[in-house]
C-alpha cells in the first residue's frame, strides 16, 4: 500500500518537475509563447488547460476499452472538444476579461498537443485514478511554465506584475527610473525569452545526462512526420519512456 | 478590391500567423530545415486552410448560427477539419498520384495544427463575408510560407555557427526565431499605409 502511494505522488510529481510539459517535454508551444505577455493571463490560461486536462484524462481513461483503437484519435478529439466548449463558455461567463485577454487560444486548447499527447502516451494505457493525478500534475506543471515565462515577460517588458505597477511605486513611493524593455511583451520578445529559458533548461538537463525533449515526441502525428525529409529524428523520448514506466 | 488587397497584405505581413500570432508554430520550427519540405508543407496548409474556410464559414453562417447553436463552433469545426482532410487525402490517393506524392505525407499533420482551426475562427471573430474569409485564409497560408522560406535560410546558417552548447538545437532556433519577428514587426502600420 505504501509503494502504491508512492507511485501516485511520483505521478503527479512527474508532469509538474521531471516531465514539466512546456520546459522539459516542449509540448504546447503556441500557447506557451503568445498568450504568456501578463502574469495574468498565463494562470488563466494555466488554470483553463488544467481542467481540460484533468477531465480528458478522466473520460479517456474510463472509455479505454471501449473506444476502437482504429478511431481512437478522433474520439479523443471529441471528448476534448467537448470539454474546451464547457471552459470557453464558463470563461465568458464568469471571467470575460480572461476571455478576451486570451480571445482565440481559449477555443485552440482543442489542439493543444499536451492533451492529446497524455491522453494518447497515458490515459488510454492507464488506471482512471493514475490518470487524474497525471492531469494535475501536467496541468500543474503547465500552469507553473506559463506563471514563470509570463511574470518574466511582464515584469521586464512591461514593468508590471498581475498589473501592479512595480517601478512607478506606489503612491509615488520608491519611485525608480529604470526603463523597461518593451519589446519583451511583443511576439519577438516571446521567441526570445522562451529561447534562452530553453537555453537554461537544456544547461540543467545535460547536467544529469538527460536532453531536451523536441515537441514532436508527444503528437500524435509524429508517425507521419518520420517519412518528412527534414523534419527533426523523432526518438522514443520523454513521453514514451514514463508511459512504459507507468505500466510496468 | 482595395479592402481584399488590404486583408490579403495584412495578414501575410504584420499580423503573419507564425510569426506574430504564434499559430503553427509545431509545424515551423519541425519541419524548416530544407526548402523543399518547407515550401511542400506550406502549399499542404494554404490547401487546407482555404478549404477548411470555405466548408466551414456556410457551415458557421447558415447552419449554426441562425439556430443559435453557436457554442458548437469548436466542436463541429474540428470535426470537419479532420474529416476533411481525410477526404482529400483519399481523392489525391485515387485521382491526384503526383500531387499526392508531394503534399500526401503532411496532410495528417495539419489535423491537428492550430493554424488551420486558429483560421476558421478567426474568420467568424472578425465578421468576415464569405469572399473576405477566403482572402483572409488563402493570406495566412501564404504568410505560413514566407516565414517557413525565409526561415530555412536562416536555419542553414545557425547549422553551420558554432554555439554554445546549451544554445545548440531548440534555444539558438528560437532566439533566430525573435530576430525574424523584430523583421516582420517592421511591417506594422504600412499595408494601410500603401492601400490608403
Amino acid at each position: 500500500m505504501n509503494e502504491n502511494n508512492k507511485s501516485r505522488v511520483g505521478i503527479l510529481l512527474n508532469g509538474i518537475i521531471k516531465e514539466n510539459p512546456s520546459l522539459v517535454l516542449v509540448l504546447g508551444t503556441c500557447p506557451t509563447l503568445a498568450i504568456t505577455t501578463s502574469a495574468f493571463n498565463g494562470i488563466g490560461m494555466g488554470v483553463a488547460t488544467l481542467f481540460v486536462l484533468v477531465f480528458s484524462n478522466l473520460f479517456i481513461s474510463l472509455l479505454k476499452n471501449i473506444i476502437p483503437d482504429k478511431v481512437r484519435i478522433p474520439a479523443y478529439v471529441i471528448v476534448i472538444a467537448g470539454l474546451v466548449t464547457i471552459v470557453q463558455l464558463l470563461v465568458k461567463a464568469y471571467v470575460p476579461v480572461l476571455d478576451s485577454a486570451l480571445g482565440i487560444f481559449l477555443p485552440l486548447i482543442t489542439v493543444n498537443c499536451i492533451i492529446l499527447a497524455r491522453a494518447e502516451a497515458f490515459a488510454s494505457k492507464n488506471t482512471v485514478l493514475n490518470s487524474v493525478l497525471d492531469g494535475v500534475g501536467m496541468g500543474i506543471g503547465f500552469t507553473l511554465a506559463l506563471f514563470t515565462i509570463s511574470s518574466i515577460r511582464e515584469i521586464f517588458g512591461a514593468g508590471t506584475w498581475f498589473g501592479l505597477k512595480l517601478l512607478e511605486g506606489i503612491n509615488g513611493i520608491f519611485h525608480t527610473d529604470i526603463k523597461t524593455v518593451g519589446i519583451l511583451t511583443s511576439p519577438a520578445g516571446g521567441f526570445f525569452i522562451f529561447g534562452v529559458i530553453m537555453a537554461l533548461m537544456s544547461y540543467i538537463l545535460s547536467k544529469r545526462g538527460r536532453s531536451l525533449g523536441n515537441g514532436c515526441a508527444g503528437c500524435p502525428s509524429r508517425e507521419s512526420c518520420n517519412h518528412v525529409e527534414g523534419a527533426d529524428p523523432v526518438s522514443d523520448t520523454a513521453a514514451d519512456t514514463v508511459a512504459k514506466e507507468a505500466q510496468q | 478590391m482595395k479592402e481584399m488587397m488590404i486583408i490579403l497584405f495584412s495578414v501575410i505581413l504584420v499580423d503573419n500567423f507564425v510569426l506574430s500570432k504564434f499559430l503553427g508554430i509545431c509545424p515551423f520550427l519541425g519541419v524548416s530545415k530544407n526548402i523543399k519540405s518547407a515550401v511542400s508543407m506550406s502549399g499542404a496548409v494554404i490547401f487546407v486552410m482555404v478549404m477548411a474556410t470555405a466548408i466551414t464559414w456556410p457551415i458557421y453562417s447558415f447552419l449554426l448560427e441562425p439556430n443559435k447553436l453557436g457554442y458548437l463552433q469548436t466542436i463541429i469545426f474540428i470535426l470537419v477539419i479532420a474529416a476533411m482532410v481525410q477526404v482529400v487525402e483519399i481523392i489525391f490517393k485515387r485521382f491526384l498520384p503526383a500531387l499526392n506524392n508531394a503534399l500526401g505525407i503532411y496532410l495528417p499533420l495539419i489535423t491537428t495544427n492550430c493554424a488551420v482551426l486558429g483560421v476558421t475562427i478567426l474568420n467568424i471573430d472578425n465578421s468576415y463575408t464569405f469572399l473576405q474569409s477566403l482572402v483572409n485564409s488563402l493570406g495566412a497560408g501564404l504568410g505560413f510560407m514566407l516565414a517557413m522560406v525565409i526561415f530555412v535560410g536562416v536555419r542553414m546558417r545557425i547549422a553551420e555557427a558554432r554555439l554554445p552548447e546549451a544554445f545548440d538545437g531548440l534555444p539558438a532556433t528560437l532566439v533566430a526565431a525573435a530576430i525574424v519577428a523584430i523583421a516582420f514587426g517592421g511591417f506594422a502600420g504600412m499595408v494601410d499605409g500603401i492601400f490608403a
